[in-house]
C-alpha cells in the first residue's frame, strides 16, 4: 500500500493530490524562506488563522445563493479576502500604535479565528451535516476528495509555484539586503506586498491539504532547516523548497496509504523529522559540530591563557585551566611548569609580543585585525616579517 | 428569571472572567517582553499534552489532562528554547516549528486512538464549551448560602477561581522583579536576580492559566485573553500599574459582553440557537482592541523609539 | 627573557594587596562565537578614582564591563568587587547601561525608574515610604531632572533618558560605579551634569569606571585609563598609560598619527 502510494499507483485523486501538495510543499518552502530571512515567520500564523471567517461567509454566500455551499473555489476566495483584510490589520496596528509585530500577530491570529468559529456555529445551526466540509480547513483532509478539487490543488500549487519563480529576483534582493535594493530603486514595501499575497497564496491552496493550523509548519520548518545546511542565502531558498516538496510528497503519499492518517500532521511531522536530522547533524550549524567545536574552542582558549600565565609567572587560578596543562604534560601535579611547558609558554608569551608590534604597525592592519588571542602569530605572517617584528622587540623591551 | 440567570448563566460567566482574567494578568507581562505568542504556542501544544494524557490513563479526567497540558506546556518552552539556542534561530521561527509539530503529533495521535466514544476532539479543544458548565443545583440567589448546592457548582469554577488567585499572587508577589527584569534585564541583573528564572516563571504561570483556562473555555479565549487585554489596555496609559488594571477591566468586560452576546444575541437578530460563547468572548476582545487601538489616549508610541 | 616562578608566598601578597580594590578582574575571557571579544584580560581599578575604559568599537569595552557584572557568563576568569566574589557585593555597585538597551516606550514613569535603585532597600514587597520617595527626588534633583519626575519616560530626549538612568544608578547609593558609554549620543549639556555627579562621586570617596569614547575629553574627565583592544593594552594613570605610544597599540592605524600626537600631548 505504502509502496503504491510513494509511486502514484493510487488512483486519480491521490495522485493529484500528491502531485498538488509537491507542489505546494515547494512553493511554501520557498515563500517562507523570504519570510524567515526578513524575521516574520510567524505572520503566517495570522495570515492562515484570518481565513477561516472567510471560508464561512463565502459558505454563507453561497447557501444564500441557493447553492450547497461545497464550492472549493469560491471558498478559497472567501478565504483569500478575509487573510488579506487581517494582514491589513496586522499592518495597521504595527504601523500606527506602539504595538510590536508580534501582538498584532496574535491579536490578529485569535480574533479572526474566535469570529471565524461564531460563523462556524452558525452555520452549524443552518441545518445538519452541511458543514462537515468545512470543518476540513481546520485540519486539512484529502480524503473523500471530488476530483474537481483534487485539480484546484494541483491548478494552484502550480500557480503559485510559477509565481514565486517570477518574482524571485527582486524578493531575493528584497530579502537579503532591503537597503540595496532601495537604492537600486526597488519598492521594498510593494515587494514586501508582494511576498505576503504569495504567503497568502500558498496558505489558501494549502487548506485544504494540511489544514489552516498546520499550514504556518510548511511555511517555517523547511526554511529554517534548509539554513542549517548553507551560509548562502540563494541556496537556501532552493534547498528550503527541495524539503518542502520532500516532506509534502512524502507526507501526502502516506496518509493516502493507510486510514487514519490525516495528511495535514503527516506532512508537518515528516518535516519536523528532516529538521531535527539536520539540526543534529549539519556539518557546521548542527549541535553536535557546535558542541565539538565549543569545547574545543574553550580547551584552545584556557591552555594559552595558562601558557601565558605560566610564562609571566602568575598564579593559575581556573581549575580547568592546571588541568588541560597537567594533561598536555606542560606542567606537573604540583602547578610547576615541565621543561616543554617552559618552552611553550615562552614562545606563547613571545608571540604576544610579536602581535603587539604587529597591532602597532598601520601597514599591519588588516594582518592586526585577525587578532583574537588565539590565532597563530605563523598563519598571518611570513617567516621574514616574524624576524623583522623580533628585530624591534628587544631595543622596545629596554625601553621601558 | 433570577433563579433561570443563576442555573444557567452565573457559573458559565464567572468561569469566563476568571479565565479571562487569568490569562491577561500574565498576557502584560509577556505583550511587553515581546513573547505575546507564548500564549498562542502553549495553547497549541495543550492539545497532544491531553491526548497522551488520555491514551496514559485511558479515561477522560481531570486532573491527568490538566498535567498533560502543563506536561506539554513545559516541554515546548524547553523545546523552543533549546532550538533558538542550539540552532541559532531567531525565536519566532523556533516558536513556529515547535507548536505546529507538537499540535500536528496531537491530532494524528488522536486519530490512531479510538476516542471516537468520548468526548475529546480537536473542535473542543478550540472553542471549549463554556455553555454547558451550568449549575443545576442553583435554583435562585439563595442557593449561593445553600452548602448542598454550592457542592454541586461545576468543578470548572473553584478551579478557575484558585488559578486565579494562583495567578495572581505570584504578579503581586513578583511585580517589581517582574517590572524591573522587563524594562531592564542587564540592571535587573547587576541587583542578583536571576532573570532567566523569573522569565521562566512568569511562561509557567501563563501556561498554568492556560491549561486550566483551556479546559473549560477552549484554546480561543485563552490566546486572545493573553493578548487582546493587554494590548488595548496598552493603547490607554502610559503606567504599567494602570495598564494592568485596565487588562483586567477590558479582560472581564469581554467575557461578559461575549457570553450575553453568545447567549442572546442570535435571538435578537432572530436565529434559533446561540452561538459558540468562546468565539465571542475573542471577537468581543478584538472590538474592544480595534477600539483603543483607533482612540485609545496613549495608542502611539511615546516620543522616539529606543535605539534613536 | 627569564622564566621563573615566583614563591607562593609572594603570589599571594600580591594577591592580598590587590584584592581591596574595588573591582579585581584576572584572566577574564569572554566570547560571542568563536571569537572571543575579551581575551586573558587583568584589571586592577583604583578606589576614589574616576578609570575610563577606552579602545576602538568592537574591543570589548562593554563586553568588559558586562562580564565584570555578571551579565555576561565569562570563558574563563574570575572577578572580585571590594576583595569578595561578585554575588556578595551586589549592594556595593551601581551600574548605568547604554541607554539603547532597553526600550524607552515602557509604561512608567522617570520617578518609577529610579525607584528601581531602591530595589535592594524594598525587597518583594517592602512598603515604599516617604523617606524612599525623598531619597529618588534627591537623586533627580542631582542630576537636574527634578521636574520631570512624573513624566514617561519615552518622552525624554537622550541627553534626558542618560540623566534618569544615572539618577536610578545614584539611588542605588553604592560605591562603585560602572558606566557604559555615559556621554554616548547626549547635549552638551547633559555631558556636564553627568561629569560633575561623576566628580561628586569621586569626592566622597566613590569609584567611577566608565566605557568612554571620546578620546579628547579623556584627560580632563579622567584619573586612569584602562587600554583594551582584545587584550589589555595600557592601564595606569592618564599620564603614564594614556601616550601615542599605548593608543598607537589599542587603536592600530585607525587612528591617524597626528591625531594621536595631539591627544597625547594635551595636557
Amino acid at each position: 500500500m505504502l509502496f503504491d502510494a510513494l509511486f502514484l499507483q493510487l488512483g486519480y485523486n491521490a495522485t493529484l493530490v500528491a502531485v498538488g501538495a509537491t507542489l505546494l510543499g515547494a512553493a511554501s518552502g520557498i515563500t517562507g524562506t523570504f519570510l524567515f530571512l526578513r524575521k516574520r515567520a510567524l505572520v503566517s500564523d495570522a495570515v492562515s488563522h484570518a481565513t477561516l471567517p472567510g471560508i464561512c461567509v463565502a459558505f454563507l454566500i453561497l447557501v444564500g445563493l441557493g447553492g450547497e455551499g461545497r464550492n472549493l473555489a469560491a471558498l478559497l476566495v472567501g478565504s483569500a479576502v478575509s487573510a488579506g483584510i487581517g494582514l491589513w490589520c496586522m499592518n495597521w496596528l504595527t504601523r500606527n500604535t506602539r504595538l510590536a509585530e508580534d501582538a498584532a500577530i496574535g491579536a490578529v491570529l485569535s480574533v479572526f479565528f474566535g469570529f471565524g468559529v461564531v460563523l462556524l456555529t452558525v452555520i452549524q445551526t443552518l441545518g445538519s451535516g452541511r458543514q462537515a466540509g468545512l470543518e476540513g480547513f481546520l485540519l486539512g483532509s484529502t480524503a473523500g476528495m471530488l476530483y474537481s478539487d483534487a485539480l484546484v490543488i494541483a491548478g494552484g500549487g502550480a500557480a503559485v509555484l510559477v509565481m514565486i519563480l517570477l518574482a524571485r529576483r527582486p524578493m531575493t534582493l528584497v530579502a537579503f539586503d532591503p537597503e540595496y535594493a532601495a537604492a537600486r530603486g526597488l519598492s521594498v514595501s510593494r515587494i514586501d506586498m508582494l511576498m505576503m499575497a504569495l504567503v497568502m497564496a500558498v496558505t489558501v491552496v494549502g487548506l485544504k491539504v494540511v489544514g489552516l493550523i498546520l499550514i504556518v509548519a510548511l511555511l517555517i520548518i523547511p526554511p529554517v532547516t534548509a539554513r542549517f545546511w548553507t551560509e548562502r542565502a540563494d541556496q537556501v531558498v532552493i534547498l528550503s523548497g527541495i524539503l518542502g516538496a520532500v516532506a509534502a510528497y512524502l507526507g501526502a503519499a502516506l496518509s493516502a496509504s493507510a486510514p487514519n492518517l490525516p495528511t495535514g500532521p503527516i506532512i508537518v511531522l515528516m518535516s519536523f523529522a528532516l529538521f531535527a536530522l539536520s539540526l543534529l547533524v549539519a556539518p557546521n550549524r548542527g549541535v553536535l559540530a557546535a558542541v565539538l567545536r565549543h569545547r574545543r574552542f574553550q580547551r584552545r582558549v584556557h591552555l594559552r591563557q595558562g601558557l601565558l600565565a605560566l610564562a609571566q609567572a602568575q598564579t593559575i587560578y581556573e581549575p580547568l585551566t592546571l588541568r588541560l596543562l597537567a594533561r598536555a604534560g606542560l606542567v606537573r601535579a604540583d602547578g610547576v611548569a615541565t621543561r616543554a611547558g617552559r618552552a611553550r609558554a615562552a614562545k606563547a608569551l613571545r608571540d604576544e609580543r610579536r602581535w603587539e608590534i604587529l597591532r602597532r604597525d598601520q601597514a599591519q592592519e588588516a594582518a592586526a585585525a585577525l587578532y583574537d588571542g588565539l590565532r597563530e602569530i605563523e598563519t598571518v605572517l611570513t617567516p621574514d616579517q616574524i624576524a623583522e617584528i623580533d628585530g624591534k622587540i628587544v631595543p622596545a623591551r629596554e625601553a621601558h | 428569571m433570577a433563579s433561570e440567570f443563576v442555573t444557567l448563566s452565573l457559573t458559565p460567566l464567572l468561569i469566563g472572567i476568571f479565565a479571562a482574567v487569568a490569562c491577561a494578568l500574565p498576557g502584560n507581562f509577556l505583550l511587553l517582553r515581546k513573547q505575546a505568542l507564548i500564549g498562542d504556542a502553549i495553547s497549541h501544544v495543550a492539545l497532544p499534552g491531553i491526548v497522551v494524557a488520555f491514551l496514559l490513563t485511558g479515561a477522560i479526567s481531570t486532573w491527568p489532562m490538566m498535567l498533560g497540558a502543563a506536561g506539554a506546556a513545559i516541554v515546548a518552552v524547553v523545546m523552543i528554547e533549546g532550538i533558538r539556542r542550539l540552532g541559532r534561530i531567531e525565536p519566532g521561527a523556533a516558536m513556529g516549528v515547535v507548536f505546529t509539530t507538537l499540535f500536528a503529533a496531537g491530532v494524528l495521535l488522536l486519530e490512531q486512538s479510538d476516542t471516537s466514544s468520548v468526548h475529546l476532539d480537536v473542535e473542543h479543544a478550540l472553542y471549549g464549551n463554556l455553555e454547558s458548565l451550568i449549575w443545576l443545583d442553583g435554583t435562585g440567589w439563595d442557593s449561593l448560602l445553600d452548602p448542598q448546592a454550592l457542592a454541586y457548582l461545576p468543578v470548572e469554577l473553584p478551579r478557575m477561581a484558585a488559578t486565579l488567585v494562583v495567578v495572581a499572587a505570584f504578579i503581586a508577589l513578583f511585580w517589581r522583579p517582574l517590572k524591573i527584569a522587563t524594562f531592564d534585564e542587564g540592571f535587573a541583573r547587576t541587583l542578583g536576580m536571576r532573570t532567566e528564572w523569573l522569565g521562566l516563571a512568569l511562561v509557567l504561570m501563563a501556561a498554568l492559566a492556560a491549561v486550566a483556562a483551556f479546559d473549560a473555555v477552549g484554546s480561543i479565549i485563552v490566546i486572545a485573553m493573553f493578548i487582546c487585554p493587554p494590548a488595548a489596555a496598552r493603547m490607554m496609559t502610559n503606567r504599567l500599574e494602570v495598564q494592568v488594571g485596565w487588562s483586567v477591566v477590558f479582560a472581564s468586560v469581554s467575557a461578559i459582553v461575549g457570553y450575553v452576546l453568545a447567549g442572546y444575541g442570535p435571538m435578537w437578530v432572530g436565529m434559533a440557537d446561540a452561538v459558540s460563547a468562546a468565539g465571542m468572548i475573542a471577537t468581543v476582545s478584538g472590538v474592544i482592541l480595534a477600539i483603543s487601538a483607533l482612540w485609545g489616549p496613549c495608542r502611539r508610541r511615546a516620543g522616539a523609539p529606543s535605539g534613536v | 627573557m627569564q622564566l621563573s616562578l615566583a614563591s607562593q608566598n609572594g603570589q599571594s601578597a600580591a594577591e592580598a594587596g590587590l584584592s581591596s580594590s574595588p573591582l579585581c578582574i584576572r584572566g577574564l575571557t569572554v566570547s560571542y562565537g568563536e571569537k572571543p571579544a575579551v581575551f586573558s584580560v587583568d584589571m586592577t581599578v583604583v578606589a576614589g578614582q574616576m578609570t575610563a575604559i577606552i579602545g576602538p568599537n568592537g574591543a570589548g569595552k562593554s563586553t568588559l564591563l558586562k562580564a565584570a557584572l555578571g551579565i555576561v557568563p565569562p570563558l574563563s576568569g574570575r572577578v572580585q568587587v571590594f576583595g569578595r566574589p561578585l554575588d556578595h557585593q551586589r549592594a556595593r555597585i551601581a551600574y548605568v547601561p547604554q541607554r539603547a538597551s532597553v526600550d524607552w516606550d515602557f509604561p512608567t514613569r522617570v520617578i518609577d525608574v529610579v525607584m528601581m535603585g531602591l530595589y535592594r532597600d524594598l525587597g518583594l514587597l517592602g512598603r515604599i515610604r516617604g523617606s524612599h520617595r525623598q531619597i529618588a527626588r534627591d537623586c533627580l534633583d542631582r542630576v537636574g531632572m527634578h521636574e520631570f519626575s512624573e513624566r514617561q519616560i519615552g518622552q525624554l530626549s537622550g541627553g534626558q533618558q542618560q540623566r534618569v538612568f544615572l539618577a536610578r544608578a545614584l539611588a542605588q547609593g553604592a560605591d562603585l560605579y560602572l558606566l557604559d558609554e555615559p556621554f554616548a549620543g547626549v547635549d552638551a549639556a547633559t555631558e556636564k551634569a553627568i561629569i560633575s555627579v561623576l566628580k561628586d562621586l569621586r569626592a566622597e570617596g566613590k569609584t567611577v569606571v566608565a566605557v568612554h569614547h571620546d578620546l579628547a575629553t579623556v584627560r580632563d574627565y579622567f584619573d586612569n585609563v584602562f587600554l583594551i583592544n582584545t587584550r589589555k593594552v595600557a592601564e595606569g594613570p592618564v599620564d603614564e598609560a594614556f601616550t601615542a605610544e599605548t593608543l598607537q597599540a589599542a587603536y592600530g592605524g585607525r587612528l591617524a598619527t597626528a591625531q594621536v600626537d595631539q591627544i597625547a600631548t594635551t595636557a
